[in-house]
């Protein structure tokens, strides 16, 4: 059986519907933030799928672009993650509602 | 270096104001020091101006606009001379009497300041050459008038005293501006030099007037005036000459206080004393009358203009010596007086007569500040008591005062030989020649002048006394009485010093240079009109004064139309409930509009209904990430279906 782009394509879907529902669901932070990786994870293997069947090279180096940027973010991210935590001692979404009116 | 002497004048008083300004006004010493000292030398130039020894400063041009030249220039005539020596040397004396008035007050700094921009002012009136500068001296009198009236600021009535004096000149002023607008228009110029008016006067139909005359070239032959005006060689439309001149009085209504203004002077006696001798009786309040002679040639192109001056000046000469009757302050009794003999003087420019006016406005200013000042030293002997009938026997205890205030009151009164019976008596005579009835009036007002002159006299400095303060009052110090002695020796020879001759010699010649002659016969007044019959007037007067007040301890007359003169004609209490309940209506009106509406409706309206959005809005900001994440994605998927599948 031959593996087809529309294959990979599905995975990377379903990699992205779970990474969203995980953000739209779960309560620690995180998990939140594992979630979003995993998005761009999908949005990766969306980008050297297309790479592979097109024959062309721009894909794998967006990939590697994404990864570049997705890895600052996570080290920002997760400082962020415990400075939070050493303020409020927990992180949890839901008690997280500071950023309102 | 003769050209700028002059100029000095306006300098002296400008920099001790100035100086007074900066800071002298907390060392009282200084201040006092510049104040006097400026006076005394403003007089000392007034002097040599006055002989002839200085000539007029050159003019430079100040505005300069098409169709409108004005030069920052003097005017030194007969006319400019003779007021400023009145205006400097009263001033003068005032500085002088001031000092001891003064001498416990406080805030004698800011005094002497508001003293020293007053004789900036005035000195700046007497010497303009054009209606534009006289005006803006005009308004700093005004000003100057203002802060002193409202000098014990701290006590309500004087605050409400300065008030009404700015309000009222304020108001006169609008009808100054429009009769100085209107000379503009009608003239071309706003000079009042008499040989620049008798150029345009000769320039007989001005390109510019044409369209004017053609419209009313009907009313121009029916009008009495144009009679006057067609002589002089201007023909313009007599209605508007009569506005204009209308116009140009106005001005005076609210300076010299005429009626119906007359309301602020008495108020403005709130002010200290040697101010009301110096701004509210001898000077500023003449300025008014000064300002009609200045523009006398103006005045003579309309005979009806001059029939409302003469009539508003004949009423306001007999209404106030009316209620100077029944008054009981000391200085509201003078305040009456000096608009009563205001109103003489305008009277006499009404009837073509302005030396006998200027004649009359040197004198009074002699007799009129001796009054005040002597009043002053009263109210100082008797700390601060003004009513008449708690003074009594005051001429032994005082007798230098008491001596000079009889000096004066006899002077005012028109008692031969005192200035008073001079002035007054040949401005009767000449005011006969326009109308019987304006004589009739104004011998009538010399009764009233002489019976609440004995009035006040009898009162206060004869018989007992009638209160604890007046039986112990201790006479001024030298520099308080030498001023009083000093006008006291003025008002006795006021009518032999050549005063008549001068003031004819100045009004004939400007007469002669505008080439006009009176619209009615001026016949050599008879003796017994001039004399005989004013004189036996006024001894009829004191006579009947002392009759009823030699020995009287309230005032024995009272009740019905008394009543009425001691209120005043109600005048006040009518301004109050009509002028000031009009205004206050319209006033409390547009507050409503103002704080309901516009504030309220469309100010505040729009500031709600914006935070009523953002009221409904904040209902979306719950702080919950996820449910931000959740919205996102909606948004998201709502895009991308609209992109995709439309």
């Amino acid at each position: 059986m031959q593996i087809t782009l529309n294959d990979y394509l599905f995975v990377a879907g379903t990699l992205f519907a779970i990474g969203l529902f995980g953000v739209l669901m779960r309560r620690n932070l995180l998990i939140i933030y594992m979630s979003l990786e995993m998005m761009l994870q999908a949005a990766n293997l969306t980008f050297v799928a297309f790479s592979r069947f097109n024959h062309h090279m721009e894909g794998q180096v967006f990939v590697f672009f994404v990864i570049t940027v997705a890895a600052a973010e996570v080290a920002v991210g997760l400082a962020l993650i415990v400075a939070l935590y050493r303020l409020k001692q927990t992180t949890t979404v839901r008690d997280l509602t500071k950023l309102k009116f | 270096m003769d050209h700028y002497v002059a100029w000095f004048l306006l300098i002296c008083p400008l920099a001790a104001t100035i100086a007074i300004l900066l800071g002298w006004h907390k060392q009282p010493s200084h201040a006092i020091f510049a104040s006097i000292g400026s006076s005394v030398l403003c007089f000392l130039i007034a002097l040599t101006v006055f002989a002839g020894w200085v000539p007029a400063p050159k003019s430079f041009m100040w505005i300069d606009l098409p169709g409108l030249q004005v030069d920052f220039s003097m005017i030194l005539d007969p006319l400019s001379k003779g007021m400023l020596l009145v205006v400097t040397g009263v001033g003068m004396l005032v500085h002088i009497f001031s000092y001891g008035y003064m001498e416990h007050d406080p805030g004698k700094g800011r005094f002497f300041g508001g003293l020293s921009i007053f004789m900036f002012s005035m000195t700046g009136i007497v010497l303009s050459s054009n209606l534009i500068m006289l005006f803006i001296f005009w308004e700093g009198v005004g000003f100057s008038s203002y802060l002193l009236v409202g000098f014990w600021y701290e006590r309500e009535s004087a605050a409400q005293a300065a008030n009404k004096a700015f309000v009222c000149n304020r108001l006169a002023d609008f009808g100054f501006m429009t009769g100085i607008l209107l000379f503009w228009f009608l003239m071309g110029t706003v000079s009042v030099e008499p040989n620049v008016l008798a150029g345009v006067y000769a320039q007989h139909a001005l390109p510019w007037m044409g369209s004017i005359l053609d419209n009313h070239s009907v009313l121009a032959a029916s009008a009495p005036s144009a009679s006057v005006a067609t002589q002089l060689g201007v023909h313009a439309n007599p209605v508007l000459l009569a506005i204009m001149v209308v116009g140009l009085f106005c001005g005076c209504i609210g300076k010299s206080a005429m009626f119906p203004l007359h309301v602020w002077l008495p108020d403005a006696m709130e002010g200290p004393t040697p101010v009301s001798a110096l701004i509210h009786a001898a000077t500023m309040v003449a300025a008014g009358v000064y300002m009609l002679c200045r523009v006398f040639p103006l005045l003579l192109l309309s005979d009806a203009g001059m029939t409302v001056i003469a009539s508003i000046g004949c009423l306001t000469a007999v209404m106030a010596a009316l209620i100077a009757v029944q008054q009981n302050d000391i200085k509201r009794i003078l305040a009456y007086s000096t608009l009563s003999q205001l109103g003489y003087m305008v009277m006499a420019v009404g009837c073509y007569a302005p030396d006998a006016a200027m004649f009359h406005l040197t004198t009074h200013a002699f007799f009129k500040a001796l009054l005040f000042l002597a009043a002053g030293s009263v109210i100082h002997a008797l700390h601060d008591e003004q009513d008449i009938w708690k003074m009594g026997g005051l001429l032994r205890k005082i007798p230098l005062t008491g001596i000079t205030f009889l000096i004066g009151m006899l002077a005012l009164s028109g008692v031969p030989p005192f200035a008073g019976f001079f002035s007054k008596d040949y401005l009767l005579s000449l005011c006969f020649a326009r109308s019987p009835f304006f004589y009739t009036v104004g011998v009538f007002t010399a009764f009233l002048t002489a019976f609440y002159m004995t009035r006040l006299v009898v009162i206060a400095f004869f018989g007992p006394a009638r209160t604890k303060a007046a039986e112990h009052p201790h006479e001024s110090p030298w520099h308080m009485t030498t001023p009083l002695v000093i006008l006291a020796v003025l008002s006795c020879i006021g009518g032999f010093i050549g005063l008549k001759p001068y003031y004819n010699g100045w009004s004939t010649s400007v007469v002669h240079t505008i080439n006009f002659v009176t619209p009615f016969p001026v016949g050599e007044p008879s003796l017994f009109m001039e004399m005989i019959l004013p004189m036996c007037v006024v001894l009829l007067g004191i006579g009947c004064a002392w009759a009823l007040y030699h020995d009287a301890q309230t005032d024995p007359l009272e009740g019905g139309l008394f009543r009425v003169l001691a209120n005043k004609f109600y005048f006040d209490d009518i301004y109050d409930t009509y002028v000031v309940g009009t205004q206050q209506l319209v006033a409390r009106s547009f507050a409503w509009i103002d704080s309901w509406i516009i504030d309220g409706l469309i100010i505040r309206g729009a500031a709600y209904v914006c935070v009523g959005f953002g009221e409904l809005l904040r209902l979306f900001q719950t702080g919950n990430l996820q449910a931000y994440a959740y919205v996102f994605t909606l948004g998201g998927l709502i895009l991308i279906y609209f992109t995709l599948f439309h």
